[in-house]
């Protein structure tokens, strides 16, 4: 074992791995920072079509959900990877091919987040609401999604955390993240057991850490 | 668009048989990794509620090491940077009896168990804590009260949660794929190298993935409609993916 092979690496491991700074477009927040915010977005509609009444919105919203969760990730990038150049006509980079997959794909974990969220605002709320002459739209945007979201934000991080763990799979179609950039790394130097314990430990550091905040905030949020 | 469809490359030809192929590999390194992710799950989740301080910190030190890395770097780590640092012999053993799919087992089995772990421990805690003191009453060593009595109850419980991290651990097995283990994904996409028929390929290996989900959530559903103990429900999920 010799860890002084991590010496010489860590500023390219970081740098260009972890936060996508340097000759690739690559980086694991890079990827992961945009996808949770995108794949919230879609998730918030996704969830809201769920609730709504009309079957013409919650059955193609419960199908997309039940769909993207029986189905492993590897296999969404790979249909992204190998249906947009047969269907665009011309292939995209890693990035934006990543990206797509990532968005659509944490949008169905997502959508059950946000449902989760408004099922938990209490019903007396929407009551109240109502009885003071607030329309629907109204009573969605100032009453149950300030609430809603509230509730949701440890299952938020939680999810974050999950997401920054999947992005190293956007290696596999060559995407450069931290992992790939220990690849790279490894390549060239041949010790698989330092370098990929040390991105280990970074991957940790970041997860843990927020894992440890997800519970706090949780607690926070019991104690109210 | 002009894109020419032909099925038949699923069934026949060269690419015929690496479907069923890849089933195979998935099913077993599944049906591996599940066992070896329970049996540490089982150990670790006991422990962590363990009245023993040491044991608890060694149970919830492999668990916030091992989940919260991903499990794609665990396989990297466990099929590159582990087997030239064992003995000779289990080098040769491995080698001869695919190196790929031991670790991809291994990988999985123990990233598992750090998951179930979490589901064990939540099961644990909400049995109610007289039932472990009536146990210890009537003589039982906490050893026996945890084996006779605790776990037992508990492993009733988790099924709800349980059943989801099977299905994780199902569809996890595709990332085996990136250390070159034939499992579905792998064979997917070999087919798809092959014979340039993508959309096939990928949509054969997701209806497979859907059918074993669904085949799965079913058969627990089963099994804990069985054993359900009535008027309990385990508390708490790990929320997580």
């Amino acid at each position: 074992m010799d860890f002084q092979v991590v010496a010489n690496n860590y500023v390219f491991l970081i740098a260009q791995g972890f936060l996508g700074i340097g000759a690739f477009t690559g980086g694991t927040l890079r990827l992961a920072i945009p996808a949770i915010v995108l794949g919230f977005i879609l998730g918030t509609l996704v969830g809201l079509a769920r609730l709504s009444p009309s079957r013409w919105l919650h059955w193609p919203a419960k199908i997309y959900v039940e769909f993207f969760r029986g189905v492993p990730l590897v296999m969404v990038i790979f249909w992204f990877w190998f249906m947009i150049p047969a269907l665009a006509g011309k292939s995209l980079p890693e990035y934006s091919v990543a990206l797509t997959a990532f968005v659509i794909f944490e949008a169905a974990y997502l959508a059950e987040i946000v449902r989760a969220g408004i099922q938990s605002v209490p019903r007396g709320q929407v009551e109240a609401a109502t009885a003071t002459g607030l329309s629907k739209n109204e009573l969605m945007r100032h009453v149950i999604l300030p609430q809603a979201l509230r509730n949701m934000i440890p299952a938020l991080v939680t999810q974050f955390i999950v997401l920054l763990k999947d992005t190293s799979l956007a290696s596999i179609i060559g995407y450069v993240d931290l992992t790939k950039a220990a690849q790279i790394v490894n390549n060239r130097e041949i010790r698989p057991f330092e370098l990929y314990l040390f991105i280990a430990v970074i991957y940790w550091l970041c997860s843990y850490s927020m894992s440890r905040y997800a519970r706090h905030l949780e607690s926070r949020l019991a104690a109210r | 668009m002009n894109y020419q469809f032909n099925w038949s490359v699923l069934w026949s030809g060269q690419s015929g048989g690496w479907l069923w192929l890849g089933v195979l590999t998935t099913l077993q390194i599944f049906v591996l990794g599940l066992a070896l992710a329970v049996i540490l799950g089982i150990l670790s989740g006991a422990l962590r509620t363990a009245p023993f301080a040491p044991l608890r910190w060694l149970a919830g030190g492999y668990v916030e090491f091992f989940r919260n890395v991903p499990l794609l770097v665990w396989m990297f780590f466990w099929y590159f940077g582990v087997p030239p640092l064992l003995p000779q012999v289990v080098q040769d053993w491995l080698f001869e009896h695919g190196v790929e799919f031991w670790a991809g087992v291994f990988a999985l089995g123990v990233y598992h168990g750090a998951r179930f772990s979490e589901v064990m421990r939540a099961g644990i805690q909400s049995i109610p804590k007289t039932q472990l003191e009536a146990a210890l009453s009537t003589g039982l060593t906490v050893a026996q009260a945890y084996r006779l009595i605790i776990i037992p109850i508990a492993l009733r419980l988790i099924i709800p949660p349980a059943t989801n991290e099977t299905v994780n651990l199902l569809k996890n097995s595709s990332v085996a794929l990136t250390i070159g283990v034939a499992e579905l994904t792998f064979q997917t996409r070999q087919i798809e190298t092959y014979t340039a028929k993508a959309f096939e390929a990928l949509l054969a290996g997701t209806l497979i993935y859907l059918l074993l989900c669904l085949t799965i959530s079913t058969i627990l559903a089963y099994v804990e409609k069985r054993v359900a103990i009535p008027g309990m429900i385990a508390q708490g999920q790990t929320g997580e993916a």
